[in-house]
């Protein structure tokens, strides 16, 4: 029971599919209106917000710009409170540091809180690949692996379902993951919440071995954060006897003091709330109280890459509230499974192909996942300019393509249009064509853009694609140079003038 | 000992070519970018008094908690008060630290996990209130207990002096000792994973009980 994204289509092809889905857009609608009206409510009640965001920004920023010092400071933190530092460069290291703790305890079986660094690197099924299952504890990752299906939220990766559909899932897959669904469970939230803590608190009790991530790790210390609401975490955190926590090396914050502006702004930012419920901060291990033994992966893959890009590194300060996706026009409508990763929406459209590098066409396809209307930075608690870097990532892009066997229809088009208006009679002639397409249209044309201007319909050939979503005004019939030309610059006025309407 | 956190460091090539990519990464920021000093954030809510006590009480209400107020010398009659519920027979555990008499106490003599699911209630004192956001620290003291005890048993009665009410998160942060394994609870646990509608009592203490005292 795993599934990924591996192989999904490119942008453009998955959110069509996603837009054809009713229920999910209704699910959607719902769900994002809710928690946007939330945020709105307490982030007004913060005097400061604007001053808070900057020190957010700046907490992550400063820790960043010094990441090596900060990084080697982390290590010996932990390792001076009994905790054993272990680096992966990939993925697939990662994996196995976890899988090679697990198995020296001959368990078949971890916890596990919800993390997002453990979804990048696909942890589950590495462990599953090695006879060792992984249970998700937190209620939506729960509806998530019982459903086989995909996260499609960072905050609630099952955001995408309702509660109908989690009933379901819960009657039909709770049985052959352990304790059964209750045979009257409704569809009600709490009975739902309520079968999720009778079916996992046999496995947080006899759990030997779990697997978390941090929110934050602070370098003076040593202390991992972990913020959550459901008590999931604190149980995987707490009760087991071995505590694996793979953290992200841009999650590190240089001193305990600056959790401060972080701690008043995530809760706020990603559920609407004033604190969330628990909030778990733990150093090394502590004699006598929970587990004993403490392992962290520091956990690369991908994150120097990003951290090389001097317009891109502002990515790497995310703590992963989600308010950027709840807030994105182009995500309420497609949902989190067509960007094809784990980091969906605003953030994800940035983090992939930063972390991953061009090429590849699913990711090649994301920075465009937008209308750059900017929602996303007013949101955003550490102010990443989520336009900005999605800009500088389409030039990326392109830059990636020039050298392509078979150009993109648009870089054909720039370049005609480059030789085109490089020459003045070239650009005359197209200008000549372009009015006798104006005057064709306006006469046979049926349709009309608000104003009465007549408009193309739909181009043909691959100008299909530009015209599918939007109206191409019919060219004016005559040109800005022309028209100088036929009335002396606007003194000798002609009869031409009357018959057009709303040109140039 | 040295050897053995020598040996907990793993020093091998993943470290060194990660902090490599790390500084090639960074070659552009100069060193005054580089040693950047920690930002003073905006202050907090400014709270005092009995509107400190009062921002706390609503706050704590708001996440469908209870709370009582009481004097020093009702704590023990007003803390039975809040176990009542739980009818006679009713255990709660109480850690060492904790001097105070409790209807069914459970001294916390090495409780297995099992044993906590059996027990319905535990009593523990606090560190710190925080009033703007409503939640309560636990530092996890002698009079608070491991970590373990304020998290299985389904009801949670945490006693708060006034005096450790703080206003906002950066009093709370300033007051702190990392060192120490911290619980930060603002209300019963909750979830808003199916619909994003707010719905108390999932893994955690599925009621809280707040005293606040003096």
């Amino acid at each position: 029971m795993s599934a990924t994204f591996v192989g999904m289509p490119p942008f453009p092809t998955a959110a069509r599919q996603a837009l054809a889905d009713t229920q999910l857009r209704h699910n959607l609608a719902h769900a994002t209106g809710t928690i946007r009206a939330k945020r709105a409510k307490v982030v007004g009640e913060v005097e400061h917000w604007e001053d808070l965001r900057l020190a957010g920004a700046a907490v992550k920023a400063r820790a960043l710009a010094d990441l090596e010092t900060n990084l080697v400071r982390l290590e010996e933190s932990l390792t001076a409170q009994g905790a054993t530092v272990h680096w992966a460069r990939d993925a697939a290291e990662a994996c196995e540091v976890v899988a090679r703790v697990a198995r020296s305890h001959d368990v078949d079986e971890v916890v596990k809180v919800k993390s997002m660094a453990t979804q990048e690197i696909e942890l589950n099924e590495a462990l599953q690949a090695q006879g060792i299952a992984a249970w998700e504890t937190d209620l939506a990752e729960l509806i998530v692996q019982l459903g086989d299906d995909l996260p499609s939220h960072i905050l609630v990766p099952a955001i995408h379902r309702n509660r109908a559909e989690i009933r379901e899932i819960f009657r039909s897959k709770m049985s052959a993951a352990g304790k059964p669904a209750p045979d009257d469970l409704t569809d009600e939230p709490a009975v739902l919440a309520g079968a999720a803590r009778q079916h996992l608190r046999e496995k947080f009790l006899r759990a030997k071995v779990a697997v978390s991530g941090a929110n934050f790790a602070v370098a003076e210390t040593g202390t991992l954060v972990v913020v959550e609401s459901e008590g999931n975490g604190r149980m995987c955190l707490t009760l087991p006897e071995v505590l694996i926590s793979v953290v992200g090396i841009e999650k590190v914050v240089p001193t305990f003091a600056e959790l401060d502006p972080l701690l008043r702004l995530l809760p706020r930012s990603s559920t609407g709330e004033r604190m969330n419920p628990y909030t778990s901060m733990w150093t090394g291990v502590t004699p006598g109280d929970g587990p004993q033994e403490v392992h962290v992966v520091l956990v690369d893959n991908g994150r120097t890459r990003a951290l090389a890009d001097e317009v891109g590194r502002q990515a790497l300060r995310c703590i992963r509230c989600s308010a950027c996706l709840n807030v994105c026009p182009v995500y309420e409508r497609t949902g989190g499974h067509a960007y094809g990763s784990v980091y969906p929406g605003p953030i994800g459209a940035i983090l992939n192909p930063l972390m991953r590098g061009q090429g590849d066409p699913q990711v090649d396809s994301l920075p465009y996942a937008s209308s750059l209307c900017g929602a996303c930075f007013e949101v955003c608690p550490v102010r990443i300019d989520i336009p900005e870097v999605l800009v500088h990532l389409r030039s990326k892009v392109v830059d990636a393509h020039r050298e392509d066997r078979v150009p993109k229809a648009e870089a054909v088009a720039m370049k005609g249009t480059a030789w085109a208006f490089t020459d003045a009679r070239r650009l005359a002639a197209g200008e000549r064509l372009s009015g006798l397409a104006g005057r064709v249209l306006t006469r046979v044309g049926k349709a009309r853009l608000p104003g009465g201007r007549a408009t193309a319909g739909r181009l043909p050939g691959p100008g299909a694609a530009w015209t599918g979503a939007r109206d191409l005004p019919a060219p004016p019939r005559e040109s800005f140079r022309a028209w100088w030309r036929r009335t002396d610059g606007g003194r000798a006025e002609g009869p031409e003038q009357s018959e057009q309407k709303g040109g140039e | 000992m040295v050897e053995e956190r020598a040996q907990r460091v793993s020093r091998g090539p993943a470290r060194e070519e990660i902090l490599g990519r790390v500084r090639a990464a960074l070659a552009d920021v100069s060193p005054e970018d580089r040693a950047t000093p920690a930002p003073t954030p905006p202050p907090g809510a400014h709270l005092e008094g009995d509107a400190l006590l009062e921002r706390f009480v609503e706050r704590v209400e708001d996440y469908k908690a209870t709370v009582r107020r009481c004097a020093p010398e009702d704590l023990a009659a007003t803390v039975a008060e809040a176990l009542a519920p739980l009818g006679e027979g009713a255990r709660a555990v109480v850690p060492s630290g904790l001097d105070l008499a409790v209807p069914g106490a459970v001294s916390d003599d090495a409780l297995t996990s099992y044993d906590l699911d059996g027990i319905e209630a535990v009593v523990t004192a606090a560190r710190v209130g925080i009033a703007e956001t409503g939640t309560i620290v636990l530092d996890h003291g002698p009079d608070q207990g491991r970590r373990a005890i304020s998290l299985v048993p389904d009801l949670h009665v945490c006693i708060v002096r006034t005096d450790q009410v703080v206003a906002d998160v950066p009093d709370a942060v300033a007051g702190l000792d990392p060192t120490r394994a911290m619980t930060w609870i603002s209300g019963p646990s909750a979830t808003s994973d199916i619909e994003l509608d707010r719905v108390e009592g999932v893994h955690g203490p599925r009621t809280l009980h707040v005293v606040l005292v003096g």
